[in-house]
């Protein structure tokens, strides 16, 4: 637990973090590697920093906009049925909502499962590569940073990859299925997603750029 | 101690504390905002509304058209979890309904209840709150789940004669709903949570 001190009051804001859940005051601290950090009021963990995480971080978001773009061009999946087939490719399946007025919804869907975890990737390692070199950070690193965590929560690639193993049960009675290279692209770009969600401290970033941004 | 107390404000993006009535935070760029400003609750309000208000059309007009040789269907949001529960897939029936019913309408209730009960709590029901909110922050986005498995469909169904398969206007109010309902669990502030009332 982080220390809730009794005269906070007294010390510059500088020296303070505020947990954004219930707004208690604590004493900044560098918490150690592998030891977490609990609000004192409300219990939720606050910092959990994590050894060599900068590179991880770089190395995990480099590899999902490789991923991604492979995923982008290679079959997703292939029907067959009283000797008709089709393949289609994730690009197909967002553009699925091209008539009338549902032509917004392929946008978002495109957006949703593909150009924001990218896009999140992308200014992560922005973000992060100058840090884990130990140089001082880019110029509008935070707002790189600032605009990955706005995007967390509308990257859904793993609710995409739920959806479509939905979709497979829907139609394995009806016709014969496989699965292409860019289906496998998409679970293996939820497992590296997955890792980077939590390599990444979110609160010790901010504090290791603020730290390096000065001279 | 809370930095209200201290005639401090917290920024809810990277932690940094700054002197009351300071705009943006010097660190990280975010807009900084009090705790009893009142402009998070309303908008939350608006969000939830809008979200409840998109959830009807997106459960009364189809979300799939289906043609093949013999027929044409057309399918609702709870048809198709019937229809997969009619041909024996009891598992994936279920996730269907949890994700496109349960969730989103359990979204809806515990928003709301969140929202009427903030001042009148004591301690333990706002640990228990916090979590709720965690939780349907986390859940948001899994809803999505039937949009996704639409697209494929169509995508995927398109032999000619053999079978069609056509997306239907309730997917467009679908994912709005699921946006709308997101966008007011992130204008919730949690502190709120934690504060008595005041008369
Ligand atoms: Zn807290
Ligand atoms: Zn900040």
């Amino acid at each position: 637990m982080m220390a809730a001190h009794p005269t906070l009051s007294n010390t510059r804001p500088e020296q303070l973090i505020a947990c954004p859940f219930c707004d208690a005051l604590h004493l900044r601290a560098r918490v150690k590697v592998g030891q977490r950090a609990r609000c004192s009021r409300c219990h939720t963990v606050l910092m959990a920093p994590r050894a060599g995480s900068y590179l991880q971080v770089i190395t995990l978001s480099l590899s999902v906009v490789i991923l991604m773009g492979s995923a982008v061009f290679f079959p997703f999946l292939t029907i067959a049925v009283a000797g008709v087939s089709r393949t289609t490719s994730v690009y197909e399946v967002a553009f699925a909502y091209s008539d009338g007025i549902l032509q917004p919804l392929s946008f978002v869907v495109l957006a949703v499962i593909m150009l924001v975890p990218t896009l999140r990737a992308a200014l992560l390692i922005y973000a992060i590569w100058p840090l884990a070199h130990g140089r001082p950070p880019f110029a509008r690193a935070t707002t790189a940073l600032r605009l990955a965590e706005t995007a967390r929560p509308w990257s859904m690639a793993e609710v995409f990859v739920f959806g479509t193993s939905v979709a497979l049960v829907k139609i394995a009675g009806l016709a014969t299925v496989s699965l292409g290279p860019a289906f496998w692209a998409f679970c293996g770009l939820v497992l590296l997603l997955t890792l980077n969600e939590h390599a990444i401290c979110k609160w010790t970033l901010w504090q290791d750029l603020e730290d390096s941004a000065r001279p | 101690m809370t930095a209200q107390a201290a005639h401090l404000i917290g920024c809810r993006t990277c932690g940094r504390v700054w002197p009351e009535g300071t705009p943006t935070c010097g660190r990280c760029g975010a807009r900084l905002r009090a705790i009893r400003d009142g402009h998070s609750l309303q908008a939350v309000w608006a969000w939830l509304l809008a979200g409840m208000v998109c959830y009807v059309p997106a459960n009364l007009y189809p979300m799939l058209n289906t043609s093949t040789l013999l027929d044409k269907t057309t399918n609702t949001v709870i048809g198709g979890a019937v229809e997969l529960w009619q041909g024996g897939n009891y598992g994936v029936a279920a996730i269907v309904f949890v994700a496109s019913v349960m969730i989103p309408i359990g979204k809806f209730i515990a928003i709301g209840w969140l929202a009427l009960a903030i001042g009148h709590q004591n301690i333990p029901g706002r640990h228990r709150h916090l979590r709720l909110l965690h939780i349907v922050e986390f859940i948001g986005r899994w809803s999505m789940v039937d949009v996704f498995v639409v697209a494929i469909l169509s995508a995927l169904v398109q032999l000619g004669v053999v079978a069609t398969i056509e997306p239907g206007p309730a997917a467009a109010s679908f994912a709005l709903s699921v946006a709308f309902t997101m966008l007011s669990a992130q204008s919730f502030d949690p502190r709120t949570i934690w504060t008595t009332r005041t008369p």
